[in-house]
């Protein structure tokens, strides 16, 4: 996954293969936000100018979805889930402790770049609260220690 | 041969099926036994995955919970003749918890490799496709309709009567959408379906399409779940190979083309009209209605717009006909309900049974009560806009009805148990909080309101004017309640005033204001 910088010729090409379908803008974004790790502000124009859309609706329906982020993440994503299956098995707890562990809150990214958190509402991992999901993977009875221990074997590896 | 499962469902792979499966192909390489590695989806015995089956002439045999380490010793234990093992489960299909269900949406799950379409079909599948194809529309419709099948994504609306409005609908172009946005915290239904056995949805909605005469469908499936993203394409391919999906759907004719949308973390887009908004390219603002997107829909087209476990259900109607599913049940309620137990419990996992079933057999015969040992205070039914309910009323059926009669909702069947240590009025601030952050911002009740809501339960939490304020959060209850435009503000209050009408003692409110 890419950061702080951007390439526009990837994006361009992302839009022109994905423009013509119906409904094309969600696909885009998420192409888009998959290839770069974000939704780059300097692509609106383009994207809006493809679709024959104004920057304002483009803008507007990336703000409108948590998951779309116009800032470069970590290299790694955590998503910790706080929906009340969760909280019933302690997801305040291991909040607060992932939370103190990375050094960041939600929405920021740790300061050697290596992970962002970002709060999620439910990974549909109820039968295993607390859940959280790192990138595409999904850990289940997340204890704090548990917690330390995922992090620890995901820090450095690249997914 | 033998063949081992180690299944491949998200929960399973959240507590190391991966790590499980790699050491099964290893060990046996190591030992030159000649195994094959089948990565099923879940039986839903979640509190014993990863759960590992070996196929045998007496059945399949379970051992769970496996981790890697295990591994070693089950080979040297002979568990691929059934050798006993401490982690040994018996026969998978005598386990209490499977046994004394009614597995009929569910029955290939866990059982069949969810991407093998000749095992779909050597388990019955396709056969609901097969004999819709030689009816006309509205027989189809007329068997769904003989079902009772309502809409399993919370509403219950029946799925007969939406099909029949789709049907007599004008349209250059119709659509199936699938709703799998399941947002709700506690259910997980839809994910297991679809990481599960993908084809059966893929079937109900080929058979939805046929029923109204729609050529194209979308399911529009949240980002959380990249496993049943990745089950559903794979499963969309082999369909397509095989001839059941596209254009002459075995040789009749026919045409339906499938297509799965992420959505990207907005809740309210399990709303059907703001999931259609979603799918069109835009922000997911709730559109008034009517018109209803049966008549004007997807890209203004008529639309079908069905939760996944009600489409799921379509097949096994069209197999057998609507009047064996419509036996199983009780009351308007008819067939079988997904029931996901989650949160505080210690048998967690998926149990399907017919309509009627108590919740305190479902808390405490398939639960087997909290996990944490202490008492279970409130079980919150039907995800974050279902009200909790307490112990008094634990015998309640799982029946709409039943549930309606309380105050409470059945929704998509997600139960999530909370043990004594749970503070009810900081469940119901968070209840605002959710409805504020994820609020689609169109109508003033639920975009206002539940920001509001989140600040009158922090004064009451500080013992601020405590009785002014609970009137006042009572009044701005009874406005998200009758004003707003969809279920996310006017289903807040549920978990809000369920919590404060219940545990009034948790609210610092005198007793007296109880269901005031």
């Amino acid at each position: 996954m890419k950061h702080d910088d951007w390439d526009s010729k990837e994006i361009e090409a992302v839009i022109e293969a994905l423009k013509d379908q119906p409904g094309a803008l969600l696909p885009i974004l998420h192409a888009i936000q998959d290839q770069q790790g974000f939704v780059p502000p300097e692509s609106v124009p383009v994207i809006a100018e493809a679709l024959n859309l104004t920057r304002a609706e483009v803008h507007g329906v990336i703000t409108f979805y948590h998951y779309f982020r116009q800032t470069p993440p970590g290299r790694k994503t955590i998503h910790l889930c706080r929906a009340e299956s969760c909280q019933s098995m302690g997801s305040d707890v291991l909040e607060a402790h992932a939370k103190a562990s990375l050094g960041i809150d939600y929405h920021e990214n740790t300061k050697d770049g290596e992970f962002s958190l970002e709060p999620v509402y439910c990974l549909g991992n109820c039968a295993c609260s607390p859940a959280i999901m790192i990138d595409k993977e999904i850990f289940g009875r997340v204890t704090p220690e548990r917690f330390d221990a995922i992090v620890e074997e995901v820090r450095g590896t690249h997914g | 041969m033998v063949k081992v499962y180690v299944p491949r469902d998200s929960c399973a792979l959240s507590l190391g099926a991966e790590a499980v499966a790699s050491a099964v192909t290893r060990i046996a390489g190591q030992r030159g036994l000649d195994v094959s590695l089948v990565r099923n989806g879940s039986r839903g015995l979640y509190w014993l995955e990863p759960m590992v089956e070996v196929e045998t002439p007496q059945g399949r045999i379970a051992f769970g919970p496996v981790t890697a380490q295990d591994v070693e010793s089950l080979f040297d234990q002979d568990f691929l003749s059934g050798g006993q093992h401490a982690l040994s489960l018996g026969l998978t299909e005598e386990i209490p918890f499977l046994k004394n269900q009614e597995r009929l949406t569910f029955a290939r799950v866990g059982i069949t490799d969810p991407v093998s379409l000749e095992d779909y079909v050597a388990h019955e599948g396709y056969q609901g496709l097969r004999n819709a194809l030689v009816m006309a529309p509205a027989q189809i419709v007329d068997e769904v309709t003989e079902s009772g099948l309502r809409g399993r994504g919370g509403a219950a609306f029946p799925t007969g009567i939406k099909w029949r409005t789709v049907l007599g609908a004008e349209g250059d172009q119709k659509y199936i959408v699938c709703n799998a946005d399941e947002g709700d915290s506690g259910t997980f239904s839809d994910r297991m379906i679809m990481e599960g056995d993908p084809f059966v949805l893929i079937e109900g909605m080929t058979i939805a399409g046929l029923a109204v005469g729609a050529t194209k469908g979308y399911i529009y499936l949240r980002f959380e779940y990249p496993h049943a993203e990745r089950n559903l394409n794979a499963a969309i391919r082999a369909a397509e190979a095989g001839g059941f999906l596209g254009d002459n759907i075995q040789g009749s004719g026919k045409t339906f083309h499938l297509e799965v949308r992420i959505g990207a973390g907005a809740y309210v887009c399990g709303e059907e009209t703001s999931l259609l908004e979603s799918l069109e390219g835009r922000r997911g603002l709730v559109r008034f209605k009517p018109p209803l997107p049966a008549i004007k829909g997807l890209f203004g087209k008529p639309t079908v717009i069905n939760n996944v476990i009600s489409l799921a259900s379509v097949p096994i109607i069209l197999a057998k006909g609507g009047s064996y599913y419509k036996d199983f049940g009780m009351g308007r309620s008819r067939g079988t309900l997904p029931i996901q137990l989650a949160g505080n419990l210690k048998q967690t996992g998926l149990v399907e049974r017919a309509f009627g079933v108590t919740l305190r057999e479902i808390l405490y015969d398939y639960g087997g009560g909290s996990q944490s040992g202490r008492p279970i205070k409130a079980v919150q039914v039907g995800g974050p806009l279902g009200a909790y309910v307490p112990e008094s009323q634990f015998d309640t059926p799982l029946d709409y009805e039943a549930f309606a009669a309380l105050w409470a909702v059945l929704g998509h069947g997600g139960v999530v148990a909370f043990d004594d240590s749970v503070d009810m009025s900081k469940m119901a601030r968070y209840g605002m909080e959710f409805c504020a952050t994820e609020s689609c911002g169109k109508c003033t009740p639920c975009r206002i309101g539940s920001t509001r809501g989140v600040e009158v339960i922090d004064h009451i939490r500080e013992g601020k004017n405590v009785s002014e304020n609970l009137k006042l959060l009572r009044d701005l209850s009874d406005t998200m309640l009758a004003g707003s435009l969809c279920a996310l503000g006017g289903m807040t209050p549920y978990p809000v005033l369920s919590a404060l009408n219940h545990f009034p003692e948790d609210f610092g409110a005198p007793a007296d204001n109880a269901s005031a």
